[in-house]
């Protein structure tokens, strides 16, 4: 027989192992160089070059990263990490709004009653309610400051200038996001910001009822730019269900497919801009 | 154990590159958890405002945008909604667009410096400091009722009447005539824009070869546009001048 059965050590033996270590790194290599382990981590733990590099290299998650950058790169008061934060400020919205939505119908008649719910009734729904608000208000400040930082180091310029077009869409729609979220409290804060903002839209050049040179075009309050946006002459129920949509499904998707050319192209734009 | 030891201190001693694992992918954990527990503290300890239920039949006074368009909602005070709304947002969006294209300055590629590019840190500084933050403050704090300006000590009153007594500037100079009222107006606003555009390229005449006429001729339209708004709120605020031309389409 080739298998011989397990030797059982000794009490001796083991308390041995135990006082002097050894059991620990025995252990630890019982379970690193098991096939479950080895198949799940592609490399190993030692800090070599080597590791360093595979960490970033072969792992999903990291390999947006180059694996080795300029050491000015790294300041805090070079970067301010605005850009870092606003993404992440986007995935804790996303995590917490999607929690949300089992909660919430974009209903006219229950959308402001499960808020309440949630509120009142739903384990930590408050907290993660307030986290989406929050979140969301900090993107918008972390993504002008990120722009306002861009701009000071003049790291829009060549070859970096298709990056800076691409980063004022994401701008755009992270204002947009907020915005088309604001409405589905469905309270009055929230109707009438929405009413004030989409107003705007009836006074489209040529597109809006109220838009100068309206008369030529033949728009109406029912037909017109502002009434595609709301669905309807007023902010009612067909305005909460388009806003919930571009909210929840339609811009997430653009804003994060825009996300990814983003963060590609600071890569293949040669990393990220600093003194030459 | 030393073996390892070894090449983290060659790493240290290069100037120039690091690895990425561990020291940006430490430092951006940090950033994490630093982001993460203040979200987590700021939302156990402030509540999401919940007012009562939409009610369409009842506006609130003052109705206000959601905070981060309330600089532009300020610019309707100045300018019809066509401008302040539609207009000048997608200015904006575009403007910054082409940033990249208009200055060709090929310094401060990466590098804080005010000294040289000047100009550019003036421009966005004004636009994103003045016409958008303090216009944003501004709208969030000072307007009331009726949008009226109030002082951060003074009561909301809902019965504040301020007299309007803004006239155009036609008016102003004594044309009362529907059509020449018209062609003032317009004049002077094809005056600014061409005066404006003609002495940007009278100074910079020497730049023209190097810049080229279109990028010269963008970036000043967008400048003329910028100071224009903050010349209609001067205007405004201490002339009461409410449009500069008036014509059954559009007025300015």
């Amino acid at each position: 027989m080739a298998n011989k059965a397990p030797q059982i050590p000794s009490i001796a033996e083991l308390m041995d192992k135990i006082k002097s270590g050894k059991i620990f790194s025995e252990i630890a290599k019982e379970i690193t160089e098991s096939q479950l382990w080895t198949s799940t981590f592609r490399h190993g733990y030692a800090d070599t070059p080597r590791n360093r590099v595979l960490q970033i290299a072969s792992n999903v998650w990291l390999h947006l990263h180059p694996v080795k950058m300029h050491r000015h790169a790294l300041r805090i008061k070079f970067t301010w990490c605005m850009g870092g934060i606003t993404f992440l400020l986007f995935l804790s919205t996303v995590v917490t709004g999607v929690i949300l939505m089992f909660y919430y119908r974009p209903v006219g008649e229950y959308a402001y009653y499960d808020l309440k719910y949630l509120q009142y009734d739903v384990p930590f729904g408050m907290l993660m309610r307030n986290m989406h608000r929050w979140a969301a208000h900090a993107m918008v400040i972390t993504v002008w400051l990120h722009m306002f930082r861009v701009f000071l180091t003049g790291s829009y310029k060549p070859p970096r200038e298709f990056n800076w077009v691409i980063g004022v869409f994401l701008v755009t729609f992270t204002l947009l996001l907020s915005f088309t979220g604001y409405l589905l409290p469905w309270d009055q804060l929230a109707m009438w910001a929405v009413t004030v903002g989409t107003n705007m839209a009836r006074a489209t050049p040529f597109l809006g009822n109220e838009g100068p040179f309206a008369e030529f075009v033949g728009v109406t309050p029912r037909y017109d730019a502002r009434s595609l946006l709301i669905g309807g002459s007023l902010v009612g129920p067909p305005a909460l269900l388009r806003f919930y949509v571009l909210h929840c499904i339609f811009i997430p998707l653009i804003a994060g497919a825009l996300m990814i050319v983003h963060f590609w192209r600071i890569r293949k734009d040669g990393g990220i801009s600093g003194p030459l | 154990m030393a073996q390892a030891a070894t090449p983290k201190k060659k790493i240290e001693e290069v100037p120039e590159k690091l690895h990425v694992w561990p020291y940006l992918v430490r430092l951006e954990f940090l950033c994490a958890l630093v982001v993460i527990i203040s979200l987590t503290v700021w939302s156990i300890v402030i509540d999401a405002p919940l007012e009562e239920a939409a009610n369409p039949t009842k506006t609130p006074n003052p109705s206000k945008a959601p905070w981060y368009f309330l600089g532009l909602q300020d610019i309707l005070v100045y300018f019809d909604p066509w401008f302040a709304g539609v207009v000048a947002p997608v200015l904006i969006i575009v403007g910054l667009m082409l940033i990249p294209y208009l200055d060709v300055n090929p310094k401060g590629n990466g590098y804080y410096t005010y000294h040289e590019r000047k100009v550019a840190i003036w421009v966005y500084c004004f636009g994103f400091l003045v016409l958008w933050i303090a216009l944003i403050i501004m709208g969030v704090f000072l307007r009331g009722p009726g949008w009226n300006l109030f002082m951060p000590w003074q009561y909301w009153d809902p019965h504040k009447v301020v007299a309007l007594v803004s006239v155009d500037l036609p008016y102003a100079f004594g044309i009362r005539d529907y059509l020449w009222s018209a062609i003032f107006g317009g004049g002077v606003l094809l005056a600014y824009f061409g005066i404006g555009t003609g002495a940007y390229f009278f100074l910079e005449r020497k730049a023209l070869k190097s810049v080229g006429f279109l990028r010269m001729f963008i970036k000043i339209q967008l400048a003329l546009i910028m100071i224009g708004i903050v010349i209609k709120i001067v205007l405004r605020i201490g002339f009461n001048i409410k449009y500069i031309m008036v014509t059954p389409w559009i007025s300015v």
